[in-house]
């Protein structure tokens, strides 16, 4: 072993790095989209709930942010099966990611939704539509317009956090430089090759859904 | 399995608290520090600076910081240079900070209005007394929120410290964990310390911002 840097190392690798690559974007794909349907629902509860409702869903919120992302990662892998519920590490790193995601989505939903002007819901009611159609079909994709790029960089933030489900020997990105590196001692370099391919992902995930988002909201994103 | 009582984990935990309170503090300093010399290069000489920032903030924003510590502790030993847990922790910790705050704080300069400069420019200062007695002042106010809320997210990086080994207040709860098989406890109360930790400071940006937002916006 000497001490250049040697990136053809590494090469041979290339398999590993795509598989790493497609379980990291994989985990937040489906985090993503479970944490923003969740959120609809807790963003509106915040919104209009009962004050019982809504407190609970307040203290969820501020016990996420107020907590390292890494150590509600332990309290659920470790424990949650301490109590009799046994999870896999990936069940464990998706509903970690999850739940952190959720709170971060909840928080940014509901300034989307409070800087809808009331007229908008007064028209729509005033139209007879029923109040739940008036949510989904007027209220929502608003709001949802109004924050959309803050969704944005709160999933492409969440991503490059959940590099520490490593830790619980989930096979993500970061896990296959660990792996790498243990086989070839090679451990700046996987290290390195990892890094790139994290930025790499996430300006081209920003870039695409800025393109997504144009689409969907024509214009109406600010 | 050890038999600890409450007292003995809690008193371990708040010991190693101290650590995770004093890696924030030297960061977030370091980090101003840097941040500072990052936007009077890039305001002073645009054409360097200009260009600098935003790739080192790119890379710092864009990449997981959990590799970013990775490539210093394993990075600096290759050029020769011996890091302990601690040094890594500090200078990743401060390069993460400097481009964060340097990327907040740009937002707040740039929020003050062009005629400021113009103004300023045009009784003589130059760009020191510019940026030191016009812009950075009224900067500074618009920037404590943000700064304060950054501050409870670099409190919660340290965390990720524990990874490469550093004896900070997750480190502790794994190493209690492993001694007392009792996660669900100890996490919880890894949990409330960082939570008392950062939630007032969470709170006081939320008030400091709402104090600079006059109308009745929430």
């Amino acid at each position: 072993m000497d001490d250049n840097f040697d990136l053809g190392a590494i090469a041979g690798y290339s398999g590993l790095f795509l598989q790493g690559a497609g379980t990291t974007l994989g985990l937040i794909a489906i985090a993503a989209s479970l944490s923003f349907l969740i959120s609809i629902g807790g963003a509106a509860t915040v919104r209009w709930g009962a004050k019982w409702a809504r407190r609970l869903v307040m203290a969820y919120v501020e016990l996420i942010r107020n907590t390292p992302f890494i150590v509600q990662m332990f309290f659920i892998f470790f424990g949650l099966p301490s109590l009799g519920l046994k999870l896999t590490a990936i069940t464990a790193a998706i509903i970690a990611v999850t739940v952190n995601l959720t709170a971060y989505c909840i928080e940014i939903l509901r300034a989307g939704i409070e800087a809808v002007p009331p007229g908008q819901r007064e028209a729509g009611l005033a139209l007879g539509l029923p109040p739940i159609w008036v949510f989904f079909s007027v209220i929502l994709p608003q709001a949802i317009a109004n924050v959309y790029p803050a969704l944005v960089s709160q999933i492409i933030l969440t991503m490059l956090e959940s590099a520490v489900v490593s830790k619980i020997a989930v096979m993500d990105l970061t896990h296959v430089a660990d792996l790498i590196q243990s086989r070839n001692y090679r451990t700046f370099e996987a290290y390195f090759v990892v890094a790139m391919i994290y930025l790499v992902m996430a300006i081209c995930l920003r870039r695409l859904m800025a393109r997504v988002g144009q689409r969907l909201f024509a214009g109406r994103v600010r | 399995m050890i038999e600890l009582s409450l007292t003995d984990i809690l008193s371990f935990l708040l010991l190693a608290a101290r650590w995770t309170v004093f890696l924030s503090a030297i960061a977030f300093v370091g980090g101003g520090v840097g941040a500072l010399l990052l936007l009077l290069l890039r305001y002073a000489r645009p054409r360097f600076g200009g260009r600098f920032m935003p790739v080192y903030v790119e890379f710092f924003q864009d990449t997981p910081f959990l590799l970013q510590l990775f490539l210093i502790f394993f990075g600096l030993p290759k050029l020769g240079i011996d890091v302990s847990p601690l040094m890594a922790a500090t200078i990743g910790l401060t390069l993460y900070a400097t481009a964060y705050l340097a990327e907040v704080w740009r937002g707040c300069v740039d929020a003050i209005p062009r005629g400021q400069w113009d103004a300023s420019a045009s009784l003589g200062m130059n760009f020191v007394q510019q940026m030191r007695d016009v812009i950075l002042p009224q900067a500074l106010k618009i920037s404590i929120p943000p700064t304060v809320g950054f501050l409870v997210q670099l409190i919660k990086n340290t965390a990720v410290t524990s990874i490469i080994g550093f004896h900070e207040l997750t480190k502790a709860g794994e190493i209690i964990n492993n001694a007392t098989f009792q996660p669900f406890i100890t996490y919880s109360i890894v949990s409330l310390i960082y939570f008392a930790i950062c939630y007032p400071l969470t709170h006081w940006s939320r008030r400091l911002e709402r104090r600079l937002t006059p109308t009745g916006h929430r």
